[in-house]
Parts: C-alpha cells; sequence; structure tokens
C-alpha cells in the first residue's frame, strides 16, 4: 500500500524528499548493470587512459612509466597530428552543409508527394542499410578516375572528372560523396520534423501571398530548426571521428602509399595505437579529440540558442 | 500484440514522474531526442492531417493549380533521379558480381558475360561462411545483450524513485558525448589484462551494461506507459521484477525491436573493434566487416592482389542481403504498431 501511494505523490507533497526504502534499493538494482558499466568501460577507462597519456606503455611486459605531459608535447612535435587534425575539420566543413542539404532536400520532396512517399522512403533509405564494407568496395570501383562510373556519367555532358581517389585535393570530396549516398538517416529525422510543421501557417502565409521559396525560409526552416540543429551536431561529431570509410578506401593496405590529404585524425590514431603500438600517444591524441569535439559542441549549442525554435518556448 | 501496442505512445517524456521536479530532472523533450522514433511521428500526423489540405482549399484558383501541377512535375522529375542515384549502384554491384574477371571494370549493367557460377565460388575463395557466422553470433548476442540491460536500466530509471537519480541518469546521458577513440585503448588494455584478447567477447560483452542511448529511449517509452497498469499489479501482489517482466517489457517490445535492429546493424557494421580484436588471428575468425577488407586487399586488381575482383562484389552483394531483410522486417514492425497507435489516437 505505501509503495503504491509513493510512486505517484501529488506534484504539491514533493518538496519533502522522502524515499522508500525498498524502492530506492529495487530502483539501484535495475540500474545496476549500467552503475557497473560505466564504473569499468567508461570511468574506469577514463581514468585509465589519463594515466596511460602520461606515460609510455610498453606492450611486452605491460609495464607503465610515467612521462607527465610528454605524450601531450609530442601532440605538437608531430607533424602529422597537425596534418591529420586540419584533414578532418576540412573534411567535417566540406561534409556536414552537403549532407544537411541534401537531406533536407530529400525530406522536402518526400514530404510534398504523398501518395508513393513511403515506397521513396524506403528507396532512399537502402543505401543506410548497405554494410560500409559492402559501399566502400563498390565507390572503390565507382570512384576509379579513369573506369569508374561516375567519371563515365561526367563524360556525357563532357566533363573530364577527377582522379577521386588519387588526386589529394578530390580525396575528401569522394568520401562526402559515399556519405551522401547514405544520407538517409538524417533525411528521416527532417522527414518527422516536416511533418510536424502546422499546416495552418502555410494556408495563411499563403492567403498573404507568400510563394514557395519564401515559405520554405520563413515557415518551414524556423519550424525544423531543432532537427537542423540536432543534425548539425551528430554529423559534425560523426565527421570528427570518421574512420571507416577512410581506413576502407585508403589505410586497408599497408603496402600502399596513400595521398597524405586522406590521413584522418581517426585513421592516425588508429596506426599509433593499433600498428605502432604507442598506445600513451594515442591516448593522448584522443584527449585531445575530446577537447576538440566538446568545444566546437559548445560553439555550436551557443550559436544554435538564437536561431533555434523550440515548440513551447516563450522566452 | 499489436492490441496491447495500441495502449502506449513512444513519446510523452513526462506522463508517470517527469512532471515531478524532484529527480527525473533531466528535460530533453524538445530537440534532438524526441524525434528518435521518427517513424511513429511521421505516419501518425500524415494522417492525421493530410499534407494536401491547404492545397485542396485553393484548388478553385486556376492560377494556383498550373503552378501546382508544374510543381508535381519537378517533383516527380527530382524523385525519379535521386531514385536512380540510390538504386544505380545497387545495379551496378549486383552486375558486376556477375562478371568474369576481366569485365568487372566495365560500367555495363548488362554483362557481356553472366557467370551466376561467381555465386558458387566464391564460398572457395573466401571463407565467407566462417564470416557470416561469426558476425550473426556476435550481432545476435550484441543485440540481446543490449536490448534486455538497457531496457532494466530504463525501467530502473523510468519507474523508481531513489536519491541520486537526476544526477545519474543526467550521467548516462554524458556518456553519450563522449568520443570512442578515448576509451579505445583502455578498453583494449582491460580486455589484454582480463587475457580475453583472442576471443570474440570484447565485441559484445561490454553490452551486457547497457547502452546510454538506448536506455535514454526506453526510459522515454516507459515514462508513456499509463500507470494504472503499475499500480494494479502492485495491489495484486507482483514483484518490482514481476512489473518489468509482465507487463513494462512485453508493452514496450516496439521500442525493444527498434534496439535490437540498431544494434545488430551497428554490430553487423563493426569494421573498427574487428580490426582491434581480431586482426591478428586466423582468417575464418574474421568478421564480415573485417573479411571484406581483406578480401578487397587480397583481391585488389593493383599492389599483387590476384585481381579477382568479381568476388568481392560478390561477397559485398551476400553480406548486404541480410541487412535487407532485416529492413523489410523492421520496416512492416514500425508501420504495424503505428498503425495500432492512429487507430487509437
Amino acid at each position: 500500500m505505501t509503495q503504491t501511494r509513493s510512486q505517484h505523490t501529488p506534484v504539491s507533497e514533493i518538496r519533502v524528499r522522502t524515499y522508500n526504502k525498498r524502492e530506492a534499493i529495487a530502483g539501484y538494482l535495475f540500474i545496476s548493470p549500467w552503475i557497473i558499466g560505466f564504473l569499468v568501460f567508461t570511468a574506469g577507462a577514463m581514468g585509465y587512459s589519463l594515466a596511460i597519456s602520461m606515460s609510455d606503455y610498453n606492450l611486452a611486459t605491460g609495464e607503465i612509466a610515467p612521462t607527465g605531459f610528454d605524450n601531450y608535447a609530442g601532440l605538437f612535435e608531430d607533424p602529422k597530428v597537425a596534418l591529420s587534425l586540419g584533414n578532418t575539420l576540412f573534411y567535417a566543413i566540406l561534409a556536414v552543409p552537403f549532407e544537411i542539404a541534401f537531406a533536407l532536400l530529400l525530406a522536402f520532396v518526400l514530404n510534398r508527394v504523398g501518395r508513393g512517399a513511403g515506397f521513396f522512403r524506403t528507396v532512399f533509405y537502402l543505401p543506410r542499410m548497405t554494410p560500409t564494407v559492402a559501399t566502400a568496395a563498390m565507390f572503390l570501383l565507382l570512384l576509379n578516375g579513369n573506369t569508374g562510373a561516375i567519371n563515365q556519367f561526367l563524360r556525357i555532358f563532357g566533363i573530364e572528372g577527377p582522379q577521386w581517389l588519387i588526386d589529394p585535393d578530390w580525396v575528401k570530396p569522394s568520401i562526402v560523396l559515399m556519405t551522401l549516398w547514405g544520407v538517409a538517416g538524417t533525411m528521416v529525422i527532417f522527414l518527422a520534423a516536416l511533418k510536424n510543421v502546422p499546416v495552418e501557417l502555410y494556408e495563411v502565409s499563403a492567403l498573404d501571398g507568400a510563394g514557395p521559396v519564401r515559405q520554405f525560409f520563413s515557415i518551414t526552416v524556423p519550424m525544423i530548426s531543432g532537427a537542423i540543429f540536432f543534425n548539425v551536431i551528430v554529423l559534425t561529431i560523426a565527421a570528427l571521428q570518421v574512420f571507416d570509410q577512410a581506413y576502407l578506401l585508403f589505410w586497408r593496405d599497408q603496402t600502399n602509399a596513400s595521398p597524405e590529404s586522406s590521413l584522418f585524425y581517426g585513421v592516425y590514431l588508429f596506426q599509433q595505437a593499433f600498428r605502432q603500438f604507442n598506445f600513451g600517444f594515442a591516448a593522448a591524441m584522443a584527449w585531445l579529440l575530446f577537447v576538440i569535439i566538446l568545444l566546437i559542441t559548445l560553439v555550436q549549442v551557443k550559436v544554435s540558442n538564437r536561431f533555434v525554435y523550440y515548440e513551447g518556448d516563450n522566452r | 500484440m499489436s492490441a496491447s501496442t495500441g495502449t502506449t505512445t513512444g513519446r510523452g517524456p513526462g506522463e508517470i514522474d517527469g512532471a515531478r521536479p524532484d529527480g527525473g530532472g533531466v528535460s530533453l523533450d524538445s530537440g534532438p531526442l524526441a524525434t528518435l522514433p521518427p517513424e511513429f511521428d511521421a505516419e501518425l500526423s500524415e494522417r492525421q492531417a493530410g499534407p494536401a489540405s491547404a492545397e485542396r482549399r485553393f484548388a478553385g484558383d486556376r492560377r494556383y493549380r498550373t503552378r501546382r501541377r508544374v510543381l508535381k512535375g519537378v517533383l516527380w522529375v527530382l524523385l525519379a533521379g535521386f531514385s536512380a542515384l540510390f538504386l544505380y549502384p545497387f545495379v551496378w554491384l549486383v552486375s558486376a558480381s556477375l562478371k568474369p574477371r576481366g569485365e568487372v571494370f566495365d560500367n555495363r549493367l548488362i554483362p557481356n558475360t553472366i557467370l551466376p557460377g561467381n555465386y558458387a565460388e566464391v564460398w572457395n575463395q573466401l571463407p565467407l561462411f566462417s564470416w557470416i557466422f561469426n558476425s550473426l553470433v556476435i550481432a545476435l548476442l550484441a543485440a540481446a545483450f543490449v536490448a534486455i540491460s538497457s531496457s532494466l536500466v530504463a525501467f530502473g530509471f523510468a519507474y523508481f524513485r531513489f536519491p541520486g537519480r537526476g544526477l545519474l541518469f543526467g550521467l548516462v546521458l554524458a556518456t553519450m558525448m563522449l568520443p570512442g577513440a578515448v576509451t579505445m585503448v583502455p578498453q583494449y588494455l582491460i580486455w589484454k589484462n582480463l587475457g580475453l584478447l583472442g576471443t570474440s567477447l570484447p565485441l559484445f560483452a561490454a553490452n551486457l551494461f547497457g547502452s546510454a542511448f538506448y536506455i535514454f529511449l526506453q526510459r522515454q517509452f516507459f515514462l508513456g506507459l499509463p500507470k494504472e497498469l503499475f499500480e494494479a499489479a502492485r495491489l495484486d501482489g507482483a514483484s518490482y521484477f514481476g512489473l518489468f517482466r509482465r507487463i513494462a517489457l512485453p508493452l514496450s517490445i516496439p521500442s525493444f525491436v527498434i534496439i535490437f535492429l540498431f544494434e545488430f546493424q551497428a554490430s553487423w557494421n563493426n569494421l573498427q573493434g574487428a580490426l582491434i580484436y581480431l586482426n591478428a588471428g586466423s582468417v575464418e575468425g574474421f568478421t564480415v566487416p573485417l573479411g571484406i577488407s581483406y578480401a578487397m586487399t587480397t583481391f585488389s586488381p593493383t599492389n599483387g592482389g590476384h585481381g579477382d575482383y568479381q568476388y568481392v562484389m560478390v561477397a559485398s552483394v551476400i553480406v548486404t542481403i541480410p541487412m535487407l531483410i532485416l529492413f523489410a522486417f523492421g520496416q512492416r514492425y514500425f508501420i504495424e504498431g503505428v498503425a495500432t497507435q492512429a487507430r487509437k489516437g
């Protein structure tokens, strides 16, 4: 009896915090898997990582020799850290706007179709279901500068396409293309947001003589700004950690020399950790990445506070 | 199943106790995550407010009608173009997988020589069967573990009141911000210290402890369940675990399935984990992503590979098929769940 009552304390009584002991214990028991996992694989691992980043880890003996901030100082001495960081930031700046724009366009079109939208949504979503390795195996040939289908298609219009996978300047656009093919996840989020825009807004603005373009920028974009913001943040974080595509297209074959412009931060970190076994250096790299992601996200949140409209927000 | 899901809604963060300021505290009801099961919202509002209702009202206006027709035309052209863009690589892939060695690199959609035998030969060329088997076992375990553990934890956060609940749940959400790279090295060393490096255990065992995003998702779902159900069961003498096992879990099957499918796909795609934990072992012990990555190098026409790239194409088709089956299954499931919701609302 007492338990049931405590479940549903009226809001007015909440000031007094009383916890039912049995209920509290049961609650802790239910969340105990997460607590254990957090202590070992998150908090524990973070502490471990911090310790490793300030030491020289010998893989063979398992010995850890403290070295202070040497690894962090090393980040600034190794030109490849700056190079890979620059590549990664450049890629993010290139990829995210394209992904947002393309996903938004797809969602907008799907939202307007009415009948048949389900079918096309399925079609657009299929690439998202394709395993990344399979996508990479395909795009390795599709992007081939001489025989690839993409350049062959461009030749129809008399355009001689670039050497996508060889020319250092076209490495990042190659990966962007691959990413755009699987952009449907972002699209689905936009689609859901578009469905929530009240139809009346369009009706009223149409009476006021607003055309589709005007409606798009004055109604649609502000109304889905929350979804745009969410996607920008998620895609930026993903872009800063890009690994699979870069590894599969450029760094899979260790005997093969790939253009330096394809060395992304995630790839270099992986090489340092699991090819060179410089665990200390790799851990320091990881912490630098964490700080950078945190800073970028913080800036994005600050900026978005001015522009994002949330339903029920009366500030 | 459909009858029971009818009583639930995928969202509604504040329904059982989000309204109480004591701890549910971290409110994220706007913005990112509210959009999460997008299928729910999308289908629902499509039914409630047909998108065309605005246009219909103005249908009398002739100029409006022509403009609408032009717009529709542009729309369908775009749709056709995009569909071609998204489908072309699939058609190209299937076609390349049927070509003999010398023709893989031509871009004909209908091969000059069709070799269905590639699909028989690939099993001799690559240990594809054992890759698929390994990936399947790992993905099933990873998905089942994370779905069950995340549900348990989510129920703890959704139903019970205990000191520090708000803080701990904030911590759950905070871990989503942590890039995988930070814990990649130490986790490797943890598994090394446990003496489990040669095994595939590291690829799924950590899933026994729940995953932040799924915990969040499942908690939202639980919060939307009508509290009377739990009250009644308590009066009937159900234990706390009974509430979870007999009420919360069966009712949350839609979101449980979402978690399962998401994680299955993530595991099926997990290249980096396999590179870290399995690359040193035998080729037979590889998973699908690691195996195909290996095959891409072995059969690469440059750099000393055999150049039989058609087998990479065949393998790519074969490992994509399970995902497409999953999608067919998953999509139907989503729509079914949404349909029962819509009927109720």
